[in-house]
């Protein structure tokens, strides 16, 4: 197989990369595009394969080590895959981009070693080439600080291990940045020793030090940043596949990479901004685990609360409802009841919308997987920009496990918050709200919204309390 | 006149991607970003056709050890990530099947 043929071939499954994301423009249109990366995939893997057996002088027995890795790894991503949970997705994300990270590592790695195989010289023997030194070093840096701040992430979305550095809670100690300054100093210092010289401990080093600097940067953000710490990932998983692709010169790792890199970048970008926080303020970290002190407001206030019955008193003689799920629904595991809550309301002649915040799952566009698994038909579910609007004309908003998200304070100059985008549920004739207690969100800011007239709230288990109202409108 | 070096080259193919990158992905609905998320995880396993090298063509030790685990990291990727992607798509076609009516 000529390289030509093969560069050609490489082209075609790139463009079957651009296509798979350009399908999920539409869900209707998105199963086609995920078949277009498959196969985009396929194409690469295929092409890769004969190229192996054309120039290879081991023949047949390198695709022996080649199906081996693929077996293995191909198994266990297809199990994780038909078994993860949907409340689970971030953390299999994590994962994910961790593998990618470490494949990277260890590429470069071989790189390094034997470059000939790779074509990155003409002759074994021969020094590699300062440009796809300092490629090398890029890719190889990346990695690593992907992989093992993907580890972290990991350890903080699974919420579950007793190790400090895997806990919600930010870690913050004095001096901080300026050793992630120096540390990223050395690496860069070390990263040019190896483009000089070629020198193996410099390289090792460098990667050592790499792995520390990924989980520094990660252990200073607070579990309720995950979001934009995932998406950040994501975007360097795909910048350390386009560094790899410089390294080896082949055109379609840097395209598929710098695909990914762009998206995961683009999603960054979206969840800063429903946080209203900048970019630069969530790497620095430091914020999101504790509750704050800055709760104002401690004086007592009464709020009306109600029970399930009168809540399905309320909803069933409204002509129009909007729910708003938060993570303390997914959590309840209440989507199911939410489904047949809603089924009731609607048989009863009652329109039935949801509205959903950007940031109201733990990764972007996360709690619309979770309606969808519970079988909520997405035409009724709604994003923040499109339903805004449709509060003022509506009778009753159910607000279910969020907080933050439906804080009017967002509006009020010299809040803490002011400025995040909101879902104006304040607008809507009658509110419900949904919370195990009055615990305030990860602001932790207080919440007018439950204070005023036309706001019941109706404690308890989100599920059980779903449950009740579901027996009450009959 | 000189040869173009690989590097430039590949500079130019990288930043007309990530031009292409940027307009396809605004485009991509909101309710979709975790597929969107998991799709590119599998996209960025790409990085197994460098491992496949690695595996198959290298003649050391380190370099085979290496390549294999490489190829393996990414195939949990490539099959993972397009499988969990297709899972979470079928899910959203349930729906639209139920309701009948087109999205708008």
């Amino acid at each position: 197989m000529s390289m030509n043929l093969v560069t050609l071939l490489y082209l075609v499954a790139s463009v079957f990369f651009i296509q798979a994301l350009k399908g999920l423009s539409h869900p209707t249109t998105s199963r086609r595009g995920n078949a277009f990366g498959m196969i985009g995939m396929a194409i690469a893997v295929v092409t890769t394969a004969a190229l192996i057996l054309t120039v290879s002088e081991q023949g047949a027995q390198g695709l022996g080590y080649v199906l081996l890795g693929l077996v293995v790894g191909g198994g266990a991503g297809a199990i994780m895959a038909k078994r993860v949970e949907m409340t689970k997705m971030p953390e299999l994300v994590a994962f994910m981009h961790s593998m990618i990270g470490l494949a990277a590592v260890f590429i470069a790695i071989a790189a390094v070693a034997e470059p000939y195989a790779f074509g990155i010289t003409s002759e074994a023997g021969q020094p590699i080439p300062g440009g796809n030194r300092l490629e090398l070093f890029l890719g190889a840096a990346i990695g690593a600080i992907t992989f093992s701040g993907s580890v972290i992430a990991f350890g903080k979305l699974a919420g579950k291990y007793k190790f400090r550095l895997f806990q919600g809670a930010p870690v913050v100690f004095a001096g901080q940045h300026v050793i992630n300054l120096l540390m990223g100093i050395a690496i860069v210092g070390l990263g040019i020793a190896f483009v000089v010289t070629e020198n193996w401990t410099a390289f090792f080093l460098m990667l050592a030090l790499s792995f520390v600097v990924g989980v520094l940067i990660i252990i200073p953000i607070g579990g309720a940043d995950m979001p934009v710490v995932v998406s950040m990932l994501n975007s360097y998983s795909g910048w350390a596949a386009a560094g790899i692709g410089f390294s080896l010169n082949n055109p379609m790792l840097i395209i598929a990479g710098s695909l990914v890199g762009s998206s995961g970048a683009i999603l960054s970008y979206i969840m800063c901004k429903a946080m209203n926080r900048s970019f630069f303020n969530v790497i620095l970290g430091g914020f999101g685990g504790e509750t704050s002190t800055a709760a104002g407001g401690t004086e007592q206030k009464s709020v009306r609360s109600g029970s399930a019955d009168d809540a399905a008193f309320v909803m069933g003689n409204a002509e129009s409802v909007i729910i708003v799920p938060g993570y303390g629904l997914a959590v309840a595991r209440a989507q199911h009841a939410v489904k047949e809550m809603a089924a009731k309301l609607t048989e009863k002649g009652v329109q039935v919308r949801y509205a959903i915040h950007p940031v109201a799952g733990r990764m972007p566009g996360h709690m619309n997987v979770l309606l969808a698994e519970a079988e909520i038909p997405y035409d009724q579910v709604f994003e923040m920009e499109d339903i805004n609007s449709e509060f003022g004309t509506t009778d009753v908003v159910l607000v279910l496990g969020a907080n933050d998200v439906v804080n009017p304070l967002a509006e009020q100059k010299g809040s803490p918050i002011y400025g995040m985008p909101i879902l104006e549920v304040h607008k809507a004739r009658t509110v419900l709200v949904n919370k195990r207690s009055m615990a305030s969100g990860y602001a932790g800011l207080d919440n007018p919204l439950f204070y005023m007239d036309k706001t019941m709230m109706v404690f308890g288990d989100a599920k059980k309390v779903i449950e009740d109202i579901v027996k009450a409108i009959e | 006149m000189e040869a173009v070096s690989h590097t430039v080259i590949n500079l130019t193919t990288f930043v007309l991607a990530i031009y292409v990158g940027y307009h396809v992905v605004w485009n991509v609905t909101p309710a979709l970003h975790t597929p969107l998320m998991s799709v590119t995880n599998a996209i960025s396993a790409i990085v197994i056709v460098g491992a496949m090298l690695a595996a198959a063509l290298t003649v050391t030790g380190l370099g085979k050890v290496m390549g294999v685990m490489a190829v393996a990291f990414a195939a949990v990727n490539v099959f993972g990530g397009f499988l969990v992607t297709r899972r979470m798509l079928e899910m959203f076609k349930k729906k639209e099947r139920k309701s009948g009516g087109e999205a708008r």
